[in-house]
């Protein structure tokens, strides 16, 4: 399954919410939910954690718009918008989380 | 929507006649703006729309007059950083008739 | 002349992914045409508004960040930022795009007290 977050980790608990709920697949992190994949953030933690069960995946077109890319969490798998509708047709469904 | 035809050519612009595409600009658009004004281009109108050009290059914006009177004053010097100068060269406001030549937006604030 | 009253922006949003940062950027530099005296508060996802290095090319967005270096131009000098939401998103002052002042959350509390008008965004 893939899972689609756009809601930044230290303002919603969205994020967190699709970490505790999410068994596997992908992870896809866009628009303000991309602030989880950069290091040295308080949210870093949780999301190395969950990294061993999913599979992270970042919209780079909303890291670089955040003056971001450079900070990117080692592991995580950068996507273009090309990348993005590959994952969506790869898995069987998916949940974009509000 | 409004346009504008420039040597055969169609530029969207709003309602008071500002482009709306920042890219669609150049100098044959600045003059055919300026005439609609009833403005003459000269040396010293090109110097303050260069100006605005390279501000909003450099700060996304198109400056208040207060701002623009000022930055104008701190690099053209005082003679042409005043009031008096500015609405010489454009007698219906740097602010909204320049810009509007510059093809940059409306300044922010203005009304 | 009318008596100078103290406005302060409180900015606690991430640009882009919500439209508060670019609106309030812009209710700021209407404001400053009125010389009142205007600060800017940078707390929680808001300091993200301030990091350098934004590239919008590709989200077809305007980069709205080089603006807040024209603050100065328009006499807007007292922009704050909370040290706590700073820190917690790994960011320090080098990287913001202008020069900041650093609050604690309490000085920042305090600041907050001493205001006419807050406006939160």
């Amino acid at each position: 399954m893939l899972h689609i977050v756009n809601k930044s980790p230290l303002t919603s608990t969205t994020l967190e919410s699709c970490l505790n709920t999410a068994a596997g697949g992908d992870l896809l992190l866009i628009e303000d939910a991309v602030y989880a994949a950069t290091t040295g953030s308080a949210f870093e933690g949780k999301l190395k954690a969950a990294m061993g069960r999913l599979k992270v995946h970042v919209l780079m077109p909303d890291l670089e718009a955040r003056g971001l890319a450079d900070r990117m969490i080692e592991g995580i798998t950068p996507v273009d918008y090309a990348g993005f509708v590959g994952l969506t047709v790869a898995n069987k469904n998916c949940q974009s989380w509000l | 929507m409004a346009s504008i035809e420039v040597d055969g050519k169609n530029y969207e612009t709003d309602e008071e006649g500002y482009l709306v595409n920042l890219s669609d600009w150049n100098k044959e658009i600045a003059d055919y703006i300026a005439k609609t004004e009833s403005i003459e281009m000269s040396d010293q109108h090109w110097e303050v729309i260069n100006f605005l050009r390279e501000y909003f290059d450099e700060y996304q914006i198109a400056p208040a007059v207060r701002v623009l009177t000022k930055a104008i004053g701190k690099k053209l010097g005082a003679e042409k950083g005043n009031s008096e100068y500015l609405y010489g060269l454009f007698p219906y406001g740097p602010g909204k008739q320049a810009c509007k030549i510059a093809g940059l937006p409306k300044p922010t604030g203005c009304v | 002349m009318s008596d100078v009253k103290k406005f302060m922006f409180v900015n606690r949003k991430a640009p882009y992914g919500t439209i508060y940062a670019l609106e309030s950027l812009e209710v700021v530099l209407i404001t400053a045409a009125f010389d009142q005296d205007v600060s800017l508060a940078f707390m929680d996802d808001g300091v993200y508004q301030l990091k350098k290095g934004q590239q919008t090319k590709g989200i077809e967005t305007k980069n709205f960040s080089p603006t807040y270096r024209a603050l100065e131009d328009y006499d807007v000098e007292k922009l704050y930022v909370e040290k706590e939401a700073m820190e917690a998103r790994g960011l320090s002052e080098e990287d913001f795009i202008v020069d900041v002042t650093v609050l604690s959350r309490a000085e920042m509390g305090a600041m907050m007290d001493e205001q006419d008008v807050v406006l939160s965004f």
